[in-house]
């Protein structure tokens, strides 16, 4: 027990500042009004791997670790598509995805969002359209905001979907209308605190 | 192995394990491999090729693996209507592969087992993909399948479908547990779903093109696979790629093992109970893709390996600042490790938990880093070690407790492994060119790549067409092998044990469904 809170004291928070939404992402907006009214920032994401390669599933699991923590931005990646507001869909989509990934996208409770992510998430990348490949998430369920990149960095997967939640300003004055700012002094709060000291000398 | 004795005449096939070339006949065949079982082999790939247009019917190869390098079986199949024997009795990890290469070529096996593999409705059952007759442009709306599986009956068993849709953020498959309360009395994988017709896509692209699609097979193994196909194709233009273009290349190769051994002890500590293993493990690869990102301008090194060479190069200062950060993890690794082995609590869910016995992995031919933990040293590196590894040995890692602790065990061993070869790759890189151009490549020519990666042996076929075009490509992802193992391993334990033992195989589905 001893060796696990020294190195964690040792580790300290590596937690970086959150980069800005980034609104040339979205490509459709017909649901961030309803989302940011009814949740504020407090995301639930289902993940769907609808026929990738892997390599953006590397760095969407790198979202949760210390450096992005995405957990600390109040965004969770959820079990259930019942229990999710958005859909972070990897693609190409293969045809024996195509039912799955319409399921998934029907069980997930409205209001919802969709992010394709991947250049083959946004245009079917290297696999294009086949016998065995729809292609692009949009082609088989509405797309709100695609994140390009082969994979797409944490980063750039950040700034999609923090773009998908803020990039407009609720109606409503519960969140105040710069929210895109106060996403990002909240995260700054997590980036250098120093590491406590007492942890660090405890017995 | 010495096929001269089932009279079979043998050709040499360039590439960098020695490979021999062997046409046979079915009795030829199921002899071979009988042949190579006795004698410690076991199979590495099957795959079946479309050569009507050259008034030579179909042809099916059988990749066999032993202490001399690999046999290339080679049985000639007039036309469709015939059909190939079963290998499953004699290399059980057959089964599967003679299922997958009816579904894509329709030329059948003489199985029991006639079941789709790959299949799965999305195209017309009557139409095989990979024939040169098909028509690539024509799609079709995807329908369900009615798959046959297994059932267990007996009182209060029931059964537990999961997937293709996880709950955690992995790749889609269904696997169907047979339970009596919380124990697994059977499990039944289906793979198939991320089948996106990869071998079909390589047909379409040029060889000097195709690394980038090669690199995108299981995007985890990038190098590994892209090493592979550019291995295959380099021995197909008979060119030598420069020595510092080989040390970089085995340079990001131990990278991405590195990487990818890393992440995976923080999800197992993770399964296992110990969120802060995933804390540690995932800043530590996060640091380690960090440095990728700055020297090879990817964090996984996509498309850094190209036919020819590399597509990158590095200074002193990036060796330097490499060498400093292989140093540095080797400390904070040992210092994880040692709390993984002293965790009580860790250590109760990851011993004794999806056992799979050293002869159990050497009868259904389990390959890899999976056979590591079961007792089994196979390792392309050290059988057939090729530059830069003739030059800086590997010292192979074998644990033979075959549960998840042992799996563990040899990432914990392979990454210090890798470490020291970073270390000693950085310290004897040679000067030079990192990059040559490839000849003109001849038509109708086939050589094998092998690359041994993290997960296990990625093996490239590679045939060419005239104009350096792709005439078939087979990628073979070591996960064949493996993926019926899983099953085993699960037998007997709990179903909360699963995600455990399943993370501890880390098996691609994107490499194994095409």
């Amino acid at each position: 027990m001893l060796h696990i809170l020294k190195q964690i004291a040792k580790t300290g928070l590596r937690t970086e500042t959150a980069p800005t939404a980034d609104e040339t992402m979205v490509v459709a907006t017909r649901l961030q009004r309803e989302i940011v009214r009814a949740l504020g920032r407090a995301l639930a994401i289902r993940q769907v791997d609808a026929g990738s390669c892997n390599g953006c599933e590397l760095e969407i699991h790198a979202l949760s670790n210390p450096y992005y923590n995405i957990e600390g931005l109040g965004i969770r990646f959820v079990a259930s598509p019942r229990h999710a507001d958005m859909l972070l869909v990897t693609g190409p989509v293969s045809r024996h995805m195509a039912i799955a990934l319409k399921r998934t996208y029907d069980a997930t409770p409205d209001p919802k969002l969709v992010v394709a992510v991947g250049e083959c998430g946004c245009n079917g990348g290297v696999f294009g359209e086949s016998y065995a490949s729809l292609g692009r998430v949009a082609n088989v369920i509405p797309v709100d905001v695609e994140i390009p990149g082969c994979p797409p960095t944490p980063t750039a997967l950040l700034r999609g979907i923090l773009a998908a939640i803020t990039s407009y300003a609720p109606p409503t004055p519960r969140i105040e209308p710069t929210a895109t700012a106060g996403a990002l002094d909240d995260a700054s709060e997590f980036s250098d605190p120093p590491v406590d000291a007492k942890i660090a000398g405890a017995p | 192995m010495n096929v001269s004795p089932l009279g079979i005449s043998a050709a040499t096939l360039d590439g960098v394990v020695p490979t021999q070339r062997c046409p046979v006949n079915s009795g030829q065949l199921l002899a071979a491999c009988r042949l190579a079982w006795e004698q410690g082999g076991h199979l590495t790939a099957l795959w079946l090729s479309d050569d009507r247009d050259r008034q030579r019917g179909f042809t099916l190869r059988v990749l066999l693996r032993d202490g001399d390098g690999f046999t290339m079986l080679e049985l000639a199949l007039p036309d469709e209507r015939s059909h190939f024997p079963d290998l499953s009795p004699i290399f059980p990890a057959a089964a599967r592969m003679q299922r997958a290469a009816f579904d894509l070529m329709g030329v059948a096996c003489d199985a029991d087992d006639q079941r789709p593999w790959t299949w799965q409705a999305a195209w017309p059952i009557d139409q095989f993909p990979l024939r040169r007759d098909f028509d690539a442009s024509k799609s079709w709306e995807p329908g369900q399948e009615d798959y046959a599986f297994v059932r267990v009956a007996g009182d209060g068993v029931h059964e537990i479908p999961v997937g293709p849709v996880h709950a955690g953020i992995i790749e889609p498959g269904h696997f169907r547990f047979q339970v009596v309360g919380e124990k697994v009395l059977r499990l039944e994988e289906r793979l198939g779903y991320t089948h996106k017709g990869v071998e079909k896509r390589f047909e379409s692209m040029g060889v000097h093109d195709a690394h980038r699609l090669a690199g995108r097979i299981s995007g985890d193994s990038t190098v590994t696979y892209a090493w592979a196909y550019a291995q295959a194709a380099e021995a197909i233009a008979r060119c030598a790629v420069p020595a510092r273009a080989l040390w970089l290349r085995a340079l990001m190769l131990e990278r991405e093992r590195v990487a990818n051994h890393l992440g995976d002890l923080g999800y197992l500590g993770n399964d296992g109970g110990f969120a802060f293993g995933l804390a540690q493990f995932s800043r530590l690869k996060e640091d380690w893709l960090r440095v990728n990102a700055s020297v090879f301008a990817h964090r996984f090194m996509m498309d850094a390996v190209v036919p020819g060479g590399v597509a990158c190069d590095i200074d002193d200062t990036q060796a330097q600042a490499m060498r400093a950060q292989t140093a540095a993890l080797a400390k904070e690794v040992k210092v994880l490790q040692d709390i993984y082995d002293d965790h009580a609590g860790l250590q109760d869910r990851i011993r004794v938990c999806g056992e799979v016995s050293g002869e159990l992995a050497v009868k259904l031919g389990l390959v890899g880093l999976a056979a590591r933990g079961s007792g089994v040293a196979d390792d392309l590196r050290c059988d057939f070690p090729a530059a830069p590894y003739d030059a800086l040995p590997v010292r192979a890692v074998a644990h033979p407790g075959g549960d998840v602790a042992a799996r563990v065990a040899v990432r914990f061993d392979e990454i210090f492994e890798s470490l020291r070869l970073i270390d000693g790759l950085l310290t004897s890189m040679p000067d030079g060119a990192v990059r040559i151009e490839l000849p003109e490549l001849p038509a109708f020519r086939l050589a094998i790549g092998a690359i041994e990666g993290w997960r296990g042996p990625v093996v490239i076929a590679l045939e060419t067409g005239s104009g350096g075009s792709i005439r078939r490509c087979h990628p073979h992802d070591p996960s064949w092998q493996n993926w019926p193992l899983l099953e085993y391993a699960v037998i007997g334990n709990i179903v909360p044990d699963f995600p455990l033992i399943n993370k501890s195989f880390n098996l691609s589905y994107s490499g194994h469904d095409l």
